[in-house]
């Protein structure tokens, strides 16, 4: 199969409040991110995309065939798109077998190679089959609306923070279905999020929106080191680095995890050697040494160049380089003064806590 | 008069209130469905027009539709025209009468049904592939069952009970338009009480069961939603 082409789009729209003024390519395969805060326009964007919004410039090609643009506008239900709301929004007359039937019926176009099978067996939907909507779990229903979504057989998926009404214990339940997905499926999916952690777990490219505007996109590391971006600075503030099992220490239950920049060593073992491994390490985890320290209880103290300083009021946010990878550490004004960093010199990176994500990658 | 009167009288009300329901659904189901989406400025002005016959005297919708629809008037000319035949006086006026008349019993609950089912599982629907009329089939219809049923029980019970709009439009032509309320007062006029609680009774009995097995159907759904 020729590799497929992305998914090119422009839509602006303007409204009372609100203005959308959005131009994207999104790569053909993995999971795009669509963050930003509420009232970005994140959804009506996907609502666009799907359709389900009017702009006033609108275009949009997948894979290479012009969906809207000029004169052709594809209506909806002739747009391939598996949309997955917020909500379930299943169809309360009709049992999870039938609900999941109802776009697969719909769709005679075969290609894609999504069959009844593979998604119910993908989603863990096996033993629902034959309940009604209103006797699932709210994990269980989105799971339902996930695998409708996709037995639509879609040339792209969108997803509206389907994990955004679920609790905790709801989310973990869907998450790694979720991880399955993006590992199998060989779909461009948006995914849209105002959640950094779901982000760095499931996103391989990341476009960061506010106000109906896009003010960044790449791929999840590079963009993720940007500074200043909303909701991605202070707390939030991280990178992510993908590494390879290269090892288990059983005596102490540490993995090693070979990256460009050397190895990193996480407590905990994950399964399948050889596979890669995406890490996420938040800013405010990583402090900076200008001496090896003799004694420590850090692990990880890797040699780094610093490649930016931003200021961001009493802290500096300092992204540093290690081989191909960026890190970013967060430290206050005053110890950056008092260890005199400056772009373009070498430190220490000290690396407290390593999140650890068991993600394959395409 | 005698018994076959009464039962011709019954007969041509279930007839009148039968055609009448079914135009009345096909009409209203269009129309309930574009008022329960649309954000248009015109319709709150459909709202009121459709409302009307539940707060108007039937007299005064009578003697408009009289107006309208005799042998001068905008639709009965052009109807005349058209066939020959008047429509004030004759049958095919009393339906087009009783579908003005029941209009708002059979838009209103299909609206309540579309509006409480609102457009998220019909946005479902359309990005799943189906067209707008494969989504309102397939999704909004059947969810909106009870909706149907009772606009279909309020326009069959309110058509069949109809008085003053059939005496305006209809008059008292056994067979073509004297339906059971006008026999009943035919009978009370007359001083045949027996007959009027005869008719009386039909029509009592008739609308207590369709209005039991309404609220029934509706308390059922109700519990097990």
């Amino acid at each position: 199969m020729p590799d497929a082409l992305p998914v090119e789009l422009r839509y602006a729209l303007s409204r009372p409040e609100f203005a959308l003024d959005v131009e994207l390519v999104l790569p053909a395969t993995g999971i795009t991110g669509l963050f930003g805060p509420s009232g970005a326009g994140k959804t009506t964007l996907l609502r666009c995309i799907a359709g389900l919004e009017r702009a006033a410039t609108a275009r949009l090609s997948v894979d290479g065939e012009l969906w809207q643009g000029g004169e052709a506008v594809r209506p909806i239900h002739e747009r391939r798109i598996g949309y997955v709301f917020q909500e379930p929004r299943l169809f309360g007359h009709l049992d999870v077998r039938r609900n999941l039937e109802y776009g697969a019926r719909r769709s005679r176009d075969s290609r894609g190679s999504v069959d009844f099978d593979g998604v119910v067996d993908l989603l863990g939907l096996r033993g629902l089959l034959r309940r009604q909507p209103v006797a699932l779990s709210g994990g269980e229903a989105q799971r339902v609306a996930i695998g409708r979504a996709l037995l639509r057989r879609p040339r792209l998926v969108l997803m509206d923070e389907p994990l955004a009404a679920l609790d905790r214990a709801r989310k973990d339940e869907i998450l790694p279905f979720l991880d399955r997905l993006h590992a199998e499926l060989e779909l461009p999916i948006v995914y849209v999020s105002h959640n950094v952690e779901e982000i760095c777990r499931l996103c391989d490219h990341l476009v960061v929106m506010e106000a109906g505007k896009v003010l960044a996109t790449g791929d999840l590391q590079s963009v993720l080191v940007q500074a200043g971006l909303p909701g991605l600075g202070g707390d939030e503030a991280g990178s992510v680095i993908t590494g390879r099992l290269a090892g288990h220490d059983a005596a102490y239950d540490i993995t090693r995890l070979e990256y460009s920049g050397g190895v990193l060593q996480v407590p905990g073992r994950f399964d399948a050697t050889g596979s890669t491994v995406r890490v996420r390490i938040r800013a405010s985890d990583v402090s900076l040494t200008r001496e090896r320290p003799r004694q420590t209880t850090i692990l990880n103290v890797v040699d780094a160049s610093i490649e930016h300083i931003a200021e961001q009021g009493p802290m500096r946010l300092l992204r540093l380089r290690l081989g191909d990878d960026r890190l970013l550490a967060r430290i206050t004004h005053r110890s950056c003064d008092e260890l005199q960093l400056r772009e373009g010199e070498t430190v220490l990176a000290q690396i407290k806590a390593v999140a650890i994500r068991n993600t394959p990658q395409h | 008069m005698n018994a076959s009167d009464e039962f011709s009288a019954l007969w041509l009300s279930v007839q009148l209130a039968a055609i009448t329901t079914v135009l009345l659904i096909l009409i209203a189901t269009p129309l309930a469905w574009w008022l329960s989406g649309t954000r248009s400025r015109a319709r709150p002005v459909i709202e009121a027009t459709v409302a009307l016959p539940i707060v108007l005297p039937p007299t005064v919708l009578g003697f408009y539709l009289l107006v309208l629809l005799g042998p001068y008037g905008a639709i009965g000319r052009w109807w005349v025209e058209l066939t020959g035949d008047t429509l004030s006086f004759s049958f095919t006026g009393l339906v087009i009468a009783s579908c003005v008349y029941s209009l708002p019993f059979a838009v209103q609950p299909l609206q309540h049904a579309f509006e409480a089912l609102g457009r998220r599982e019909i946005e479902a629907a359309r990005t799943l592939g189906a067209t707008p009329l494969d989504a309102f089939f397939s999704v909004a219809v059947p969810q909106s069952a009870r909706g149907f049923l009772n606009a279909i029980v309020l326009s069959f019970a309110h058509t069949l009970g109809e008085f003053g709009v059939v005496l305006m439009v209809g008059g008292n032509i056994p067979g073509e338009t004297r339906t059971i309320s006008i026999a009943i007062y035919d009978r009370v006029e007359s001083l045949d009480y027996t007959a009027a609680h005869t008719l009386s009774a039909t029509l009592l009995v008739f609308a207590f069961a369709a209005m039991l097995a309404m609220y029934l159907v509706n308390y059922r759904g109700r519990r097990n939603a």
